[in-house]
């Protein structure tokens, strides 16, 4: 399968790199956990650069999830400031959340998390039918752009269930930038995939970056693709412990 | 909307089976229905032209207090020629009135000069009585049954009483009457047909002419007991048994005051006829039932399994009205497709059964009412806009349930 690239320009265009698209500022998540508090987050403090495509590593339960789900506002910090895009997520409600997710960040799941009944050409043109209200006129070249860029153009009239998971995984992603995000958040994206089609994936992430300009921020405790990272945030127990930058 | 309903359509049809399932039940609930009120609706039609159009008539004029002691049949309470000439001027004035028919009713002695027995005795004029009462002839089962079957001297006698006493046509038989005096007057008939029992009090009377009640009775004027009234239009018999009372009973009352009655006044059919529209009623409240309970099931099923779906839709921006929107169009469509597959099994049923002629007895009658079981556009319109609208009251539970959640936790579920 060969991807191809998407136009820089095409119904949104590349995104100016250099202003930062996340603001956090001693960010803390407390859950109560069968009467017992567990602090997932501890003043994690953070600014990314738009454009820019980041990890966050650690082990198991060390915040990694709960961070993204505060920076795509799926979740509430109990405490701590969190501008993503320039606008103060902690103070949305659940429809403006919603409103914001719509346009503002796409989602890579680690399950792919397609839509069964929608074959790969629907499920990425949903967000533009179902979240946005885009004509059709306006949306089918986009949507046939980005099934192009991520090499399944020709599988598009698939439903999930007849496609492999690095297939799912690459509809997910052009799913996630069909709304011409800022962000794109990936929680283990790589994690139900074999080491080839990770790398593929992560490799096919990082290219859509350099063509569209959206930041990516993935979570993984999968070593082998860590090394596509540009930054690596790492956590442990719920703390930002280290920062590594790497030459992409 | 259309791209809801595309989603929608595609998730039922992803449990093919169950949803089939709950179409079905949905489709036999319509169907039960449809059917239930045709075959009732037949059924109760058959019954009152039965009683209106053979002896009864669609609305009677009395003089007040007749009707209240009708099983005496009082001479006393009879019709007196002005008020007679009031009831004519207002039949005369109203042009949904079809035609009128005045009649005398007794108690008289019935002997064939071997057996005496007791009879209740119709006395009219043939023509006007024909055609107030145009399902009398086929009641004729032996005899004339042209009005002159019912011309002077001669008597139509009731079949039971014809089989118990062994009467045939062309037999002579004598009639005895008290009349409002006292006095005691018999008549020599001529039986010129056997007449078949109707439903229900008057089903069974004997009948001879006007002028021979007269003459039996010996009324000097021309008094009557009852005025029997035909209507153009059956369905308007509420509205001009109404403008008819609003006209003769007046408000004064007394004893010179007029009594109209609707036949369904006069019959005790009517209670049958309500029960009937009661069954019918429970029976749509257990289509309610069925419809609320198998979508209610299917759509909480629906949104259970669908719990991480929900999530990476509510994750990826769908507002929670589209989410609902969803579920409901999800739920509205089962009921839709439920109604749609009822009313055209119901109708193909419904056909079959009017095609097929279904005859019943009623009531211990010796006659056949054949059934024509047809329902209503009405009927079949309030069926599916009640499915569609219970379908849709059935899905707002779980369809909110499901645009409520929060994405975090649903994206958890497993």
């Amino acid at each position: 399968m060969t991807a191809h690239s998407v136009a820089p320009g095409a119904g949104g265009g590349a995104k100016a790199r250099g202003a930062n698209v996340v603001r956090a500022t001693d960010l803390t998540k407390t859950y109560a956990a069968d009467g017992v508090e567990v602090r997932a987050l501890r003043d994690v403090s953070l600014d990314v650069e738009a454009g820019s495509f980041i990890a966050f590593i650690g082990p198991s339960g060390s915040g990694k999830t709960t961070l993204l789900n505060l920076l795509g506002c799926l979740d509430k910090p109990s405490s701590g400031r969190l501008e993503v895009v320039g606008t103060d997520v902690t103070r949305l409600d659940r429809r403006q959340a919603a409103a914001f997710r719509g346009a503002q960040i796409g989602f890579v799941f680690q399950s792919f998390n397609l839509i069964p009944v929608l074959t790969a050409l629907e499920n990425v043109e949903y967000p533009l039918v179902m979240v946005q209200d885009r004509p059709p006129s306006e949306r089918r070249a986009r949507v046939l752009e980005l099934l192009e860029a991520v090499g399944m153009a020709d599988q598009r009239d698939k439903r999930p269930e007849q496609l492999s998971g690095g297939q799912k995984q690459r509809v997910a992603i052009a799913r996630a930038l069909v709304t011409h995000p800022e962000l794109v958040l990936a929680d283990e994206p790589t994690a139900n995939l074999d080491r080839e089609t990770a790398y593929t994936i992560i490799a096919l992430m990082k290219k859509m970056r350099d063509e569209v300009g959206t930041t990516f921020l993935f979570a993984t405790h999968d070593t082998r693709i860590i090394g596509a990272a540009e930054i690596v945030y790492t956590l442990e127990d719920g703390r930002l412990t280290g920062r590594q930058e790497r030459q992409a | 909307m259309g791209n809801v309903v595309k989603i929608a359509v595609r998730n039922l049809l992803r449990y093919t089976r169950r949803s089939l399932l709950t179409v079905s039940l949905i489709a036999f609930g319509v169907v039960f229905v449809l059917v239930f009120v045709a075959m009732t609706g037949s059924f109760k039609e058959a019954i009152v032209a039965s009683i209106t159009d053979s002896y009864l008539g669609h609305v009677q004029v009395h003089r007040r207090g007749y009707v209240a002691s009708i099983e005496s049949l009082p001479l006393n309470l009879s019709l007196e020629p002005t008020q007679l000439a009031k009831i004519q001027e207002a039949l005369g004035s109203e042009p949904g009135v079809a035609g009128a028919s005045e009649r005398i009713k007794f108690n008289a002695m019935f002997s064939t000069f071997v057996e005496t027995t007791g009879l209740r005795i119709t006395a009219v004029y043939p023509e006007r009585e024909f055609a107030v009462c145009p399902k009398l002839p086929a009641r004729i089962v032996q005899g004339d049954r042209t009005p002159a079957g019912l011309a002077r001297g001669k008597i139509l006698v009731p079949e039971l009483l014809a089989r118990g006493m062994g009467i045939k046509v062309g037999d002579t038989v004598v009639v005895v009457a008290t009349n409002k005096d006292g006095s005691v007057n018999g008549k020599t008939l001529l039986v010129s047909g056997i007449l078949e029992s109707a439903t229900g009090p008057g089903g069974r009377d004997g009948y001879i002419h006007f002028e021979d009640g007269r003459e039996i009775l010996r009324m000097p004027g021309r008094e009557t007991m009852e005025v029997a009234i035909r209507l153009r239009d059956f369905g308007q018999v509420e509205r001009l048994g109404a403008a008819l009372r609003e006209r003769l009973e007046g408000r004064g009352g007394g004893r010179e005051a007029l009594e109209v009655h609707t036949w369904s006044q006069l019959s005790p059919f009517s209670s049958v006829a309500r029960l009937i529209d009661m069954m019918a009623l429970f029976m749509k409240l257990m289509l309610i039932a069925i419809v609320l309970i198998s979508i209610l099931n299917v759509m909480i099923m629906a949104v259970y399994e669908r719990v991480r779906e929900i999530g990476t839709i509510a994750a990826i921006g769908t507002l929670p009205s589209r989410i609902l929107s969803l579920f409901l169009v999800e739920g509205v469509l089962l009921g839709v497709a439920g109604a749609a597959a009822g009313v055209l099994v119901g109708a193909a049923i419904i056909l079959v059964l009017d095609v097929w002629k279904v005859s019943v007895r009623f009531g211990g009658s010796l006659q056949l009412f054949a059934l024509s079981p047809r329902v209503d556009l009405f009927e079949v319109v309030l069926a599916c806009v009640m499915v569609i609208a219970v379908s849709a009251l059935a899905s707002v539970q779980p369809a909110v349930r499901a645009s409520r959640m929060e994405p975090i936790d649903a994206l958890r579920h497993v």
